[in-house]
């Protein structure tokens, strides 16, 4: 017993401590990282402006959270009215939504996808996908993963600006079981 | 007096194990790519001007206006390099001249403020899935 004696007690609690401090930091507070514009690669360090542009970090870091994309959930964030992006330039167009969902079941093995018109709507207008992305008739627009990746029908937006398409689960979300049961 | 020693070797280690453990989470957590998510970089007639490619952020966009604000009223493509945006078009008004006229957003004359990409950055959207599948470590790196 007394070979552990001080210096053993004194490591334990080193160790305890930053155990704590590493489980904290990696749980609890908020660990979204963004790249500065400075530091971006993106942006030209040469250019004398490039100081007074915002980086990202500074306003998203308000945004509720997300682990994709620009690490916000910005339809939470519309809907809690952490931001009020306008509707139009002049202010006088009201928003028009519509809360339906769509289930798409051409899906194979994959869980099928819900389309929630609602979510979209709240950003976008009806012309923005119909008729040219997708015909209103559901289930009349053949979409398919091989041509969402090459950035037709939903990849328009997803894996460009809306959350990226390594998201399956987030579309894929509706087991064929739970869609059977419903009425 | 051998036990308190190798007593205190293995506590080290432990001690180094749990650390890059953690190091190692961190570094899964932090963003690995460069730009921020949907910047995209507009370089149609810019290098071949002489000026600095444009960058657009769509992030700081969609704090202040919805996605059919310029992709419905204003009539911008949902295509990198599909709008045929030039500098005369935006003076007139259109595109981003709707809004950069000195009124809603700064003027024309800021031009480094828009035209502020690495010189020869090609037209795209950053980040893109599709980018960073087939391309992961960033095409754009010399």
């Amino acid at each position: 017993m007394n070979t552990t004696g001080w210096a053993g007690r004194i490591w334990r609690v080193a160790l305890f401590t930053v155990s704590m401090l590493v489980l904290t930091a990696a749980s609890g507070g908020d660990t979204r990282k963004w790249k500065s514009i400075a530091e971006d690669g993106l942006h030209d360090g040469d250019n004398p402006a490039a100081t007074a542009l915002q980086s990202p970090g500074e306003a998203l870091k308000m945004l509720p959270p997300d682990g994709a994309g620009n690490q916000v959930n910005w339809v939470k964030a519309l809907r809690d009215g952490y931001v009020k992006p306008r509707t139009t330039l002049n202010e006088t167009t009201p928003v028009q939504t519509l809360d339906a969902d769509i289930l798409m079941k051409r899906t194979v093995e994959m869980p099928y996808v819900r389309f929630p018109h609602l979510a979209h709507t709240e950003w976008l207008e009806c012309s923005n996908c119909h008729e040219k992305i997708f015909k209103s008739k559901a289930g009349a627009t053949p979409v398919n993963m091989f041509q969402i990746l090459q950035g037709e029908y939903c990849g328009r937006c997803h894996g460009a600006v809306a959350f990226p398409l390594t998201e399956c689960n987030r579309c894929h979300s509706v087991p064929h079981k739970a869609a059977k049961e419903k009425p | 007096m051998k036990t308190e020693v190798l007593g205190r070797l293995r506590r080290f280690w432990i001690g180094v194990a749990m650390f890059a453990f953690a190091a190692g989470g961190l570094a899964i957590l932090a963003p690995e790519g460069n730009a921020e998510y949907a910047d995209v970089v507009i370089n149609n007639y810019s290098d071949k001007a002489g000026m600095r490619p444009v960058v657009f952020p769509h992030w700081f966009h969609r704090v202040r206006f919805r996605c059919k604000v310029c992709h419905a009223d204003l009539g911008f493509q949902f295509k990198a390099g599909g709008n045929d945006i030039n500098m005369v078009k935006i003076i007139e008004g259109q595109f981003c001249g709707a809004c950069h006229n000195g009124e809603i957003a700064w003027s024309v004359e800021n031009c480094n403020l828009c035209h502020s990409a690495v010189p020869n950055t090609p037209t795209q959207v950053h980040e893109s899935t599709l980018q960073k599948l087939v391309a992961p470590a960033g095409d754009r790196k010399k």
